[in-house]
C-alpha cells in the first residue's frame, strides 16, 4: 500500500518549448505528489506532456521553472554527472522499444547497470541470475534480443530496470509495442513489484486496459491534471 | 562484463565493416614498418660513426680516386692519432647478383682506425698483416656464405680487372671478425691493398678514400680543414668531414629516404584518418538511441566518451600492431635477399614504440568527435524525444 509520505513532489513545474519565434507551455505551475509504493498510471492526449512529465521525473529533461523532489533529494538544480549518478542509483526505465543493447545477450544487458556500481563480477552474476528468475527469463540469459519475442526483450528490459533496485520505475507505454497476452504479462509483473516489492511505479500509457493495473489514474491535458481516480 | 568488453562488442557489432577498418589501418602501418626499416638501415651508419673519426674524399665526389702519397702526408697532421685508406672494390662472389661490400685496405693501420668497433684478436691481426692474398670476413657474411678461416675463395669485382684480364682474386680468409656494438653490420670483408694494387690493371697507386682517427673528437674542425688545405689546389682536391656526416652523405646519394617515408606514410595515414574518421562518426551516430539510452541508465558522459574513444583506441592498436607484425615478417624476409644492399634491415624496438605513438594518435584522432558528440548528446534528443 501507500505510504503517507510523498516520494515524488513536483512544485510550480512549469516546462515549454520553443517554435519558430514562439514559446509554447506543455506545464504552467504544475504541482503533484505522488506517495511511495503508488502505482499511477498518466493518460491523456498526444502532446499532452505525458513523455516529458516522465524525463522530467526520471531527469533526463530541465524543467523551465519549479521544483523536483524525489524522496529527499531535489534534483532540478543537479549537474549532468549528479543527475547521472542520481539516475544509476535511484531510477529504473522501462521503455516502449525495450531500447536493449542488440550486441549484447540478455544477461548482459541487465548487467549494464551494475557496471557503474562497485559490485565485483561474481556478485554482479548472482545479481543478474536473481532479476532474470524474478521476471521468470533464466532460461534466456543467453540469448540475444533479435532471439526473443518483444514480450521477453520487454522482460529483459524490466529486469535491466531493476537490477539496482530503485526507488522509483518510470515506464513509457511499455506494453505499447506488444499484443494483449504479452501486454498483460508484463503488467502482471509491473502489478507484482509494486505489490510485493513495495515499488513505486509511474506508467505513462494510452491503454485504457493498461491503465487498470495501476492503483490510480492521472489524465494530464493542457498542462493540467484533470482528473484522478481509482483504478478499477 | 566490463568496459573493455562493451567497447569489444561495440566495435565488432558489424564484422565486416570491422574488418575492412582494421584491414586499413594493418596496411598503413604495414607501410610504415617496412619504409621505416629501410630508412633506418639507411642510416645506420650515422649511428655507429665515431666522433674521432674523419674521412677524407675526393672534393668532386666520393667515387674520384686520391692518390696514395696523401696517405703518408695526412699522417703528419697535428692532432691525427692513425689514418687508413679504402678502396672500393665492387665484388661479388660467383654470380655478378650475389653482390658482396668488399674493401682493399691498409691492414695495420685499417685495424688500428676501426679497433674500437671491430674485434681483430692478436693472432687474426698479425696473420693479416702477413699474408698478402689474406683477407678478413665479418661474422655475417661468413655465416652467410659458410665461409670459415683458411678457405680460399675467388670474389671478383664489376669493376676492377687484373693485368691477366681475369675479374677475379683469389684470397685466403684468415679472420672473421665480429662488431663490439650490435648496431654495426659485418657484412662486409677487407683484404690487403698491396695485393689489390700490385695486380690491378689500371688505377694504380690510388685509393678511394682516407680515414681519419683524431686524438680528439676536439680537434675534428682543426685537423679536416689542415688536411684539406694541404691539397688545395692539387689535381686532386679533398673534402673532409667527420664520419657520421660522410655516413649520412653516402645514404643521402640513394635519396631522401627520411622524405619518402614521410610522404607515403603521411598520404597512407591522412586517408586512413579520413576513412576511419567517417566511419567512426557513421557508427556512433547510428548508435544514438544506445548511447541514449546507457545515458538515461546512468552513464555519466565522461564514460561514454571513454567508451567511444577506447572503441577507435582499440581499432587502432589491433589493426596497427597486426600491421607492425606483418611489417616485421616482410622485412626479416626482406633481409635476406636484400643483405647486401641494406645490411640490418629490421624493425627495431624503436620503429614500434614510434608505431604504438602513431596507433594512438590516430586513435585519438578518429574517436575524437564522434566521442565528443556522444558525451554531449542530450537524452532527449538521443531518444527522440522533445
Amino acid at each position: 500500500m501507500p505510504s503517507d509520505i510523498p516520494l515524488v513532489r513536483l512544485v510550480g513545474l512549469s516546462k515549454g518549448f520553443v517554435k519558430g519565434k514562439e514559446t509554447i507551455s506543455i506545464f504552467e505551475r504544475l504541482d503533484i505528489a505522488i506517495p511511495s509504493g503508488d502505482f499511477i498510471a498518466i493518460m491523456g492526449p498526444s502532446g499532452s506532456g505525458k513523455t516529458t512529465l516522465l524525463n522530467l521525473l526520471g531527469g533526463i529533461d530541465r524543467p523551465d521553472a519549479g521544483e523536483i523532489h524525489i524522496g529527499e533529494q531535489r534534483i532540478d538544480g543537479l549537474s549532468e554527472t549528479e543527475l547521472a549518478r542520481w539516475r544509476a542509483a535511484n531510477i529504473g526505465f522501462i521503455f516502449q522499444f525495450y531500447n536493449l543493447m542488440p550486441m549484447l545477450t540478455a544477461a548482459q544487458n541487465v548487467e549494464l547497470p551494475l557496471l557503474l556500481t562497485k559490485l565485483g563480477r561474481h556478485q554482479r552474476r548472482e545479481h543478474v541470475k536473481t532479476a532474470l528468475a524474478i521476471v521468470n527469463l533464466s532460461d534466456r540469459a543467453k540469448h540475444y534480443p533479435r532471439e526473443m519475442s518483444g514480450g521477453q526483450q520487454q522482460r529483459v528490459a524490466i529486469a535491466r530496470a531493476i537490477i539496482s533496485d530503485p526507488k522509483l520505475l518510470l515506464c513509457d507505454e511499455p506494453t505499447g509495442d506488444l499484443d494483449r497476452g504479452a501486454a498483460d504479462e508484463i503488467l502482471s509483473t509491473l502489478a507484482t513489484f509494486n505489490r510485493d516489492l513495495g515499488k513505486t511505479i509511474i506508467m505513462v500509457t494510452h491503454d485504457p486496459s493498461a491503465a487498470k493495473y495501476a492503483r490510480r489514474i492521472l489524465h494530464l491535458d493542457k498542462g493540467r491534471f484533470i482528473e484522478s481516480e481509482l483504478a478499477a | 562484463m566490463n568496459d573493455w568488453m562493451l567497447i569489444g562488442k561495440n566495435l565488432f557489432r558489424k564484422k565486416l565493416r570491422a574488418a575492412l577498418m582494421l584491414l586499413s589501418i594493418l596496411i598503413a602501418f604495414t607501410i610504415f614498418g617496412v619504409l621505416a626499416a629501410f630508412h633506418k638501415a639507411f642510416t645506420a651508419g650515422e649511428d655507429v660513426a665515431a666522433a674521432d673519426r674523419l674521412v677524407t674524399v675526393n672534393k668532386i665526389n666520393f667515387t674520384q680516386p686520391l692518390p696514395i702519397a696523401y696517405f703518408n702526408r695526412a699522417r703528419g697532421v697535428e692532432g691525427v692519432k692513425q689514418v687508413t685508406h679504402l678502396n672500393w672494390f665492387g665484388g661479388y662472389y660467383q654470380d655478378p647478383r650475389n653482390f658482396l661490400i668488399v674493401m682493399a685496405v691498409e691492414p695495420e693501420t685499417y685495424m688500428d682506425v676501426y679497433g674500437a668497433d671491430l674485434e681483430f684478436p692478436a693472432g687474426m691481426r698479425r696473420d693479416f698483416i702477413t699474408n698478402r692474398t689474406g683477407a678478413l670476413v665479418g661474422k655475417a657474411m661468413a655465416d652467410r656464405w659458410g665461409w670459415k678461416v683458411g678457405d680460399r675463395v675467388p670474389i671478383s669485382s664489376n669493376i676492377f680487372s687484373q693485368k691477366n684480364g681475369s675479374h677475379s682474386w683469389d684470397m685466403t680468409i684468415v679472420g672473421i671478425f665480429d662488431n663490439r656494438t650490435p648496431r654495426l653490420d659485418t657484412n662486409f670483408m677487407v683484404f690487403q691493398y698491396d695485393y689489390f694494387d700490385e695486380t690491378r690493371s689500371f688505377g694504380k697507386d690510388m685509393i678511394g678514400w682516407m680515414t681519419i682517427k683524431t686524438t680528439s673528437s676536439s680537434l675534428n674542425d682543426r685537423v679536416a680543414k689542415t688536411v684539406d688545405q694541404m691539397f688545395a689546389n692539387s689535381s686532386y682536391e679533398t673534402s673532409t668531414d667527420t664520419e657520421k656526416a660522410f655516413n649520412k652523405a653516402f645514404a643521402a646519394q640513394f635519396g631522401n629516404i627520411a622524405l619518402i617515408v614521410v610522404l607515403v606514410v603521411g598520404a597512407a595515414f591522412a586517408t586512413i584518418l579520413m576513412i576511419v574518421g567517417n566511419t567512426m562518426v557513421m557508427a556512433v551516430r547510428e548508435r544514438t538511441r544506445e548511447i541514449g539510452v546507457l545515458k538515461t541508465l546512468g552513464f555519466p558522459g565522461g564514460r561514454i566518451l571513454r567508451l567511444v574513444l577506447g572503441e577507435s583506441l582499440l581499432l587502432a592498436l589491433l589493426g596497427g600492431l597486426a600491421g607492425i607484425a606483418v611489417a616485421t615478417a616482410a622485412t626479416m624476409a626482406l633481409s635476406r635477399s636484400l643483405a647486401n644492399f641494406v645490411p640490418g634491415m629490421a624493425v627495431t624496438p624503436g620503429i614500434v614504440l614510434i608505431a604504438v605513438l602513431l596507433m594512438l594518435g590516430l586513435g585519438v584522432l578518429t574517436g575524437l568527435i564522434p566521442a565528443l558528440n556522444a558525451m554531449r548528446l542530450k537524452i532527449t534528443t538521443a531518444l527522440g524525444r522533445s
